[in-house]
């Protein structure tokens, strides 16, 4: 018996009788204490595209990327308000179970890491908690997680040895597919290129590329050209507002509003 | 590089003969113990870790009852002590309101403040009785002092130490461990548990730190232990501990070979306990120094 | 799924059981020490010396006076020669001597009181076949010495480098600039750090059980044996008669309360003395 989630990965029934996005956020706010850090936030992330979210430090887009795998209840004067809803689905809902929507909301952070344990335990990790045990089972979906990442070939034979000793930029690799091993159908990325040299974050920009066709991935990134090349959609965040939104294309040629085309043109920021 | 001044030469000279004389000492413990205990270490050699006879009368000495009695009651204290010491850190760094975090840490580290004595008093007057009336309550005979008294108050004196050195090791490991774990869907305990798994090293390195402890402890387990040199498995009955017996035979050894042989439990003691010392801060600094983050290279290899 | 919740809420549970079942003997101790001790002492326990075996009255006078020489000697010896290697070690800390003299800091914090007792028994009590109050403040001291070491390091270290440079640009040498700016500014810290040291070793009884012996009388001569109040505390304990027993009470009421109020006093004191010190 799996216990890997046999929903279809089509956005479900009541989203698309409401014919949302796979992720709507409505009016969001977000606070750390008494300080407001996000101001209602409007955004719709598209099924299967990738949405990047661009902005100056601090401007609140990884707290944003945060709120939505709610991430943030691990602060304790950390309190959101509005909406965010996924597939249909309040997140922040009374009843939400927060480890199933962690289950199906991947994230993979700015600094990989990987537990101090074997390549296939990390990826196997995940899988472990939901109960899985049979190390056949695993063992396929270790492999065809790794093979998600790009990483099968290179790792293939050293299954057992030491995730440590994997380079950076193959440690986020790692990363990457220790969240896809519980199949998520959401994945969110924070920078997850910027602690990498050029040639490994070609390679992951490779990577998000080829995921977008089964995943619906969020990335934050301060480089702009990155966002160019690898999102669909951006979303031009700034003090904790978001400014606009549109097909990347459209935010990086022919921006709407003024602070989007000085900061895309690097006037500031 | 200043350049080398008189001065300079002085002052290391200075400051380094004080620092000197820091290594002399401990290097003149071990020398002082051995000669100390030439007599006994000559008449008996060997067999004196074997013998179960301690007979000043007749000269005859062996220290297995004391070895064996400071093992025990030092496996008891830590089977003990252990889960509690590491459920405490476990609370007060990961579970506990941040309100509440110095004031526990505080009052735990009260019970680490309170002298031995005070503890082998407790012990006398309040655990003890409590232990004899347990005691009849088994149909064991109810002396109340015996290994169990002493297990218990080693326990209780052990935990602040172990407790918050298991807190140091917690401390150390990366938040970016736990958040890795809840972003997978972990539970709160299951995060814990991959903090846990990741400073298992240092953990277990305060463990024997505490272990440590404990087999140097004299005061409480001498007032509660019994003072008898048996070998027996019997947590009721009354035994004796290393330390408990140098404490009260010292200043009662009529002759030299009595105090030689005390002296050379004093070696034993000595030694075990640097040993165990040794082990487990090497334990500790490894895990220290994994969790410090590698320097990033400018070119990683092609395979990344 | 609900089962891993479960499993979850029980261990935090357990934690949460686990700090109840440490402060519950904390309580319980402090509960017994206040009650039977407080009640025992009155003002013949400060002012007089023990009576003869059996009789009952009496007073541990000489061992708290005994008490507080031991530690002024532990201090006297600890403290010197603690800081000044604390000074060298924060000196020069990445040469081969240093961390070998840590190494042996190390080891001297783990070795158990009793066996610094023996030492200092052989070092200075058998040379002139005495029990000595030297002998036990030399005990002490000791036991007081790792902490000192690594306290003065510790802090030295944290004072920032500015000072240092500003008092060499001035054209002070490495000594002065050490012992006129960079020391005084740790000395806070370094004071609380003696102070705490100090409470512990006040606390300590097996050391001195065959170094400072013990004293009935009246006495405060540095060569002759000499009354604690821990030995006199533990003399008593054993004993078989009540009234002993209850002044042993009282006298472990009286060293708690010296602890606490010495491990206070450090923090309090200090933080004065660090608000004088800053411009």
């Amino acid at each position: 018996m799996t216990v890997i989630d046999v929903e279809p990965r089509t956005s479900n029934a009541a989203a698309m009788i409401m014919n949302e996005a796979k992720i709507h956020v409505r009016n969001f706010d977000f606070y750390y204490g008494p300080s407001k850090v996000l101001h209602a936030i409007d955004l719709d992330v598209p099924d299967r595209q990738v949405t990047a979210l661009i902005g100056p430090s601090g401007c609140g887009k990884s707290t944003f990327l945060r709120s939505i795998n709610r991430m943030n209840d691990i602060i304790p004067e950390a309190k959101a308000a509005g909406t965010i809803r996924i597939d249909g689905r309040d997140v922040y809902a009374p009843g939400m179970d927060v480890v199933e929507l962690r289950r199906r909301v991947g994230m993979v952070f700015q600094k990989s890491n990987p537990f101090p344990k074997s390549i296939f335990d990390n990826i196997a990790y995940g899988l472990r908690l939901g109960g899985m045990r049979g190390r056949r089972q695993l063992a396929e979906i270790v492999e065809k997680s790794l093979r998600r990442a790009a990483l099968w070939e290179e790792v293939k034979d050293r299954l057992d040895t030491s995730a440590l000793a994997l380079s950076g930029g193959q440690q986020q690799r790692l990363c990457i597919a220790r969240a896809l091993a519980v199949d998520p159908e959401i994945l969110l990325m924070d920078e997850p290129a910027s602690a990498l040299d050029p040639i490994a974050t070609a390679k992951i920009e490779e990577l998000i590329y080829e995921l977008k066709d089964n995943y619906t991935i969020v990335i934050v990134t301060h480089n702009m050209q990155q966002a160019a090349r690898v999102s669909d959609r951006t979303a031009f965040f700034m003090l904790g507002k978001l400014v606009e939104v549109g097909p990347t294309n459209t935010i990086f040629m022919t921006p709407r509003e003024k602070m989007t085309e000085d900061y895309v043109t690097g006037r500031f920021g | 590089m200043r350049v080398k001044s008189r001065d300079d030469r002085l002052f290391r000279l200075a400051t380094g003969a004080v620092a000197a004389l820091v290594l002399l000492l401990v290097v003149g413990i071990g020398f002082e113990l051995s000669r100390q205990s030439m007599l006994s270490i000559r008449k008996f050699g060997l067999s004196f870790w074997t013998t179960r006879v301690w007979d000043p009368v007749s000269g005859e000495f062996g220290a297995l009852p004391f070895i064996w009695g400071t093992l025990y009651s030092s496996v008891i204290a830590l089977l003990i002590a252990a889960p509690i010491a590491l459920g405490i850190a476990v609370f007060i760094s990961e579970l506990s309101p941040r309100w509440a975090r110095q004031p526990l840490s505080y009052l735990t580290e009260l019970l680490a403040a309170i002298p031995s004595i005070v503890y082998g008093l407790w012990g006398i007057f309040v655990l003890v009785p409590i232990v004899r009336k347990l005691e009849v309550w088994a149909g064991a005979p109810p002396l109340g002092v015996g290994m169990l008294s002493a297990g218990l108050i080693l326990a209780i004196m052990v935990i602040p130490f172990t407790s918050s050195v298991a807190r140091e090791i917690l401390k150390n490991v990366p938040s970016a461990q736990r958040e890795a774990a809840y972003a997978l869907g972990a539970t709160r305990w299951e995060a814990i548990q991959v903090a846990l798994g990741y400073g298992k090293q240092g953990i277990i390195g305060a463990v024997m730190l505490g272990f440590g402890r404990a087999l140097g402890e004299t005061m409480a387990v001498t007032m509660v232990i019994g003072n008898s040199p048996q070998i027996t498995a019997s947590l009721f009955a009354p035994q004796y501990t290393m330390a408990a017996v140098i404490a009260n035979e010292f200043t009662e050894a009529a002759d030299e070979l009595y105090l030689h042989a005390l002296i050379e439990i004093g070696l034993l003691l000595f030694i075990i306990t640097i040993g165990v010392n040794m082990l487990s801060r090497l334990l500790i600094w490894s895990m220290k120094s994994r969790s410090r983050p590698m320097p990033v290279l400018a070119l990683e290899k092609v395979a990344a | 799924m609900n089962r891993r919740k479960l499993l979850s809420r029980v261990m935090e549970t357990l934690c949460l059981v686990a700090v109840l079942l440490a402060l519950l003997p904390l309580a319980f101790i402090l509960f017994y020490v206040i009650r039977e001790g407080a009640g025992a002492l009155n003002l013949d326990f400060f002012t007089q010396i023990p009576k003869p075996v059996g009789e009952p009255g009496g007073g541990m006078a000489n061992a708290i006076v005994g008490t507080l020489i031991l530690i002024g000697l532990a201090a006297l010896f600890a403290v010197p020669v603690g800081v000044i290697c604390g000074v060298h070690l924060s000196e020069y800390p990445t040469r081969r001597f240093s961390s070998l003299v840590r190494f042996a800091a190390d080891v001297m914090n783990g070795v158990p009181s009793i066996v610094i007792g023996i030492f200092a028994y052989g070092l200075v009590v058998l040379p002139v076949k005495r029990f000595s109050a030297i002998a036990g403040g030399f005990a002490l001291g000791l036991l007081m010495l790792p902490v000192v070491i690594r306290t003065t390091e510790e802090l030295l270290r944290l004072v920032p480098a500015g000072l240092r440079e500003g008092a060499l640009a001035l054209g002070a040498t490495r000594s002065r600039a050490v012992f006129t700016v960079i020391l005084p500014a740790a000395l806070p810290g370094i004071i609380t750090g003696v102070l705490v040291a100090l409470a512990r070793v006040a606390g300590e009884t097996a050391p001195l059980l065959f170094t400072a012996f013990n004293n009935r009388f009246w006495s405060t001569s540095l060569m002759q044996p000499i009354a604690s109040l821990t030995v006199q505390v533990f003399t008593y304990a054993i004993s078989p008669y009540d009234d002993w027993h209850r002044q042993a009470w009282a006298g472990a009421f009286l060293l708690v309360m010296i602890i606490l109020s010495l491990s206070i006093t450090a923090r309090f004191a200090v933080r004065r003395l660090e608000r004088m010190n800053r411009p």
